[in-house]
């Protein structure tokens, strides 16, 4: 816990150690005007080093800091148990796959589905995009979608039919639970499903990047989006990039961004990701791309593959999900439950 | 974008400044950087790493729109909304109207199957003018592998709009508006492009044909990452040319057989023992689309052609606005022809598996 960790330029560091501060220790016990004179800086320079001083040291326990409920940044478990609770689900619209997520995907988390290609994963991104705008009242979010695309696999016209079967479905609810014909009157229309998606068409990695880091204030300035899709997170890091390790450092980076986006808004992100064959145990296997260490970067992560005739979706990797499989099938109307005899939930 | 020079981007002088001194001129050099090691190169600390990149960020990122706006950009601004209606009912209602605009749309199959003759269909389709359902403008065709018969072309043309192709000078106007190139290397293929974006802004090309892709990368590069890369490349450049210039590309892909009996699985799934087993007759063959994984992520529409059972079928493999059908055809004097305009769905592994019975059944077309 030293100096090397305050946010201060290489040359002020080089400075404060050479004057003899060693530690965050040295640093908050001495004055703004003696650290001035000593490291030969203004006076707000050596203030603005004081104050990132005594912030980091806060977070050291071995300074004696007697308040450690109140570390800064930290939360006790129990506190994150209770917010939990109420975390708030995004349904995919098939029972049998929002069963195994436990309500849907979560907000607050970021999650990775991948496949091969044409299992529906831009399917089952469009239909998270309409099915956040549910209003309240019918147990969805009233949110808006961010809807990021890399591929150009966004059709309008599917988006369109996926409103408007999400609409139907809606009235056909409130007939059943409610008498007054008036009510059950769903008040949405398929255009402002279609308004409420905000989509960003990106043609390289610099703005892939640059988007990621642009949604802090995109989503200030519009706090009701609650999910962030992007579709797909892979293509354009897997084209032309010579230097593996850069490409590395890039990806954690955006997925670090992303998941404080999550949990700064409550809102839920969720990264489509492509396949790629890998040479394992003596014969070649399907994986998800990008690499092992981008595998460790996301909360979630589901594979999408087909099993015989039928779609089916494997929870990876999850810190509080069962492993489990369920099918689940793309229609017309979106993504429903699979209409297949045996539709036991298969545990792995 | 990428490319833009971090000095023209209204950043204050004084950190404008200490990026060129550090060499980090473009956008693209500055995002390629993590936070951290923009704070070492550039000596300067956290809170102003963070607010300059802010301000570069917004200035590189893409603008927002909404899903409405785009919608009602296509119906307005493009006809039939944005597709290419391929006259085949069946696989233009399927599509939403025909092939879309903006992006690729690969046709594979084995040899002989009908591809090229669909791709001459389109190039004629693209050529007509509004009035017979075309988009009016012109088509430029790679051929890679010599196989445009401007002959066949004018027979489709005959045969599907007579009362155009008979008039005169009409069949010179509509032949004359479909430029070929033949690149013999993937050099010079790369270059056609380069020339093709050209053309695409200052004249009115509405479609652009590449037959076959696969002959051009499978002969150049020994097996492996630079094949890879070169293909990465490649699918990028056209991906973003189909996206800039709203025109449909169409690609044709070879195949080659499969290494191994089974489909390529995920470590989490059950061994073979439960996969049924086909059973295959002697003449067919297995085979899957060439080019590999990567590219069938990158395209957008895969029509797989395919002979089973001595019926031609083109299916719908890969469609983000449909289900995975399949339609029968034939190959008449004028062009392909959908025998049933319906499909058959298709599930599972049936869906990119590529069949092909012996040389035989093929030749055995009408025309």
């Amino acid at each position: 816990m030293e100096v090397g960790m305050l946010p201060i330029s290489a040359s002020k560091r080089g400075k404060l150690l050479a004057a003899g501060y060693t530690s965050l220790h040295s640093i908050s016990r001495a004055s703004a005007s003696q650290l001035a004179t000593d490291i030969e800086v203004s006076q707000d320079e050596a203030c603005e080093i004081l104050k990132y001083a005594s912030q980091t040291s806060a977070l050291d326990p071995s300074i004696g800091n007697s308040n450690t409920s109140n570390l800064y940044g930290g939360q006790t478990a129990w506190t994150m148990l209770n917010e939990e609770k109420f975390n708030t689900r995004i349904t995919t619209s098939c029972v049998d796959l929002d069963n195994i997520l436990g309500g849907g995907i979560t907000c607050k988390e970021v999650t990775e589905l991948g496949g091969v290609p044409g299992i529906g994963k831009t399917q089952i991104g469009i239909q998270l995009a309409v099915n956040v705008q549910i209003p309240l009242e019918y147990g969805g979010l009233g949110g808006k979608a961010i809807y990021i695309d890399t591929e150009g696999s966004f059709m309008v016209e599917r988006v369109l039919q996926i409103a408007e079967a999400c609409i139907e479905d809606m009235s056909e609810y409130s007939h059943h639970f409610h008498n007054n014909v008036q009510d059950c009157e769903v008040k949405m229309h398929p255009n402002s499903i279609l308004e409420n998606i905000f989509y960003f068409r990106v043609c390289s990695y610099t703005e892939q990047i640059a988007l990621v880091n642009y949604l802090d204030k995109f989503i200030e300035e519009h706090k009701d989006v609650k999910i962030i899709i992007i579709d797909s997170v892979t293509f354009h890091f897997r084209q032309d990039f010579e230097d593996m390790a850069l490409r590395t450092r890039l990806l954690n980076e955006m997925a670090l961004k992303l998941m404080k986006l999550a949990r700064k808004f409550c809102s839920a992100v969720v990264l489509l990701n492509q396949v790629t064959t890998k040479y394992i145990e003596g014969s070649y296997q399907l994986t998800l791309a990008l690499g092992d260490s981008w595998s460790h970067s996301c909360t979630n992560r589901i594979i999408l593959f087909w099993n015989g005739d039928e779609r089916h979706a494997y929870i990876d990797k999850s810190p509080s999900l069962k492993s489990a499989s369920a099918a689940y099938s793309v229609t017309t109307r979106g993504i429903r439950n699979s209409n297949s005899s045996c539709k036991r939930i298969k545990m792995v | 974008m990428a490319n833009k020079l971090i000095k023209q981007m209204g950043l204050p002088n004084s950190i404008a400044n200490i990026f060129t001194a550090r060499n980090i001129i473009t956008a693209k050099d500055a995002l390629s950087l993590t936070e951290f090691e923009l704070m070492e190169q550039l000596d300067v600390g956290m809170a102003e790493v963070k607010s300059a990149m802010a301000h570069i960020s917004e200035v590189v990122c893409p603008p927002c729109q909404t899903a409405l706006l785009l919608m009602e950009q296509r119906v307005r601004d493009e006809r039939s909304a944005g597709h290419l209606p391929t006259r085949l009912r069946g696989l233009d209602e399927a599509l939403c109207g025909g092939l879309p605009f903006g992006v690729v749309t690969e046709l594979v199959g084995p040899a002989g199957i009908g591809k090229t003759q669909f791709c001459l269909k389109l190039s004629l389709l693209a050529s007509l003018p509004a009035n017979c359902g075309g988009l009016d403008g012109r088509v430029i065709y790679i051929d890679v592998e010599s196989k445009f018969s401007s002959r066949r072309l004018i027979q489709i043309g005959i045969e599907n709009f007579p009362e155009i192709f008979l008039k005169k000078g009409m069949a010179q106007e509509m032949a004359g508006r479909i430029v070929i190139l033949r690149p013999t290397s993937l050099s010079e293929f790369t270059e056609s492009l380069h020339h093709v974006q050209v053309s695409l802004l200052q004249k009115q090309v509405k479609l652009l044909i590449i037959d076959s892709m696969a002959a051009l990368v499978l002969g150049e590069h020994d097996c492996g990452a630079s094949r890879q890369q070169a293909l990465g490349w490649h699918v990028s450049f056209i991906k973003s040319l189909a996206e800039f210039s709203r025109i449909p590309i169409v690609v044709t892909n070879q195949v080659r057989s499969q290494i191994g009996d089974e489909p390529l699985t995920f470590s989490f799934q059950a061994r073979s023992h439960s996969i049924k087993k086909e059973d295959r007759a002697a003449y067919d063959s297995h085979l899957v689309a060439a080019l590999g994984i990567n590219w069938a992520h990158a395209v957008t529409i895969r029509l797989v052609l395919e002979a089973r059972s001595g019926q031609r079928f083109i299916k719908l493999a890969k469609s983000p606005i449909s289900p995975p059908l399949a339609f029968p055809f034939n190959i008449t004097s004028s062009g392909l022809v959908l025998l049933d305009d319906d499909g058959i769905e298709m599930k599972g592994s049936e869906i990119n598996t590529i069949h092909c019975q012996g040389q035989k059944a093929l030749f055995n077309s009408e025309w």
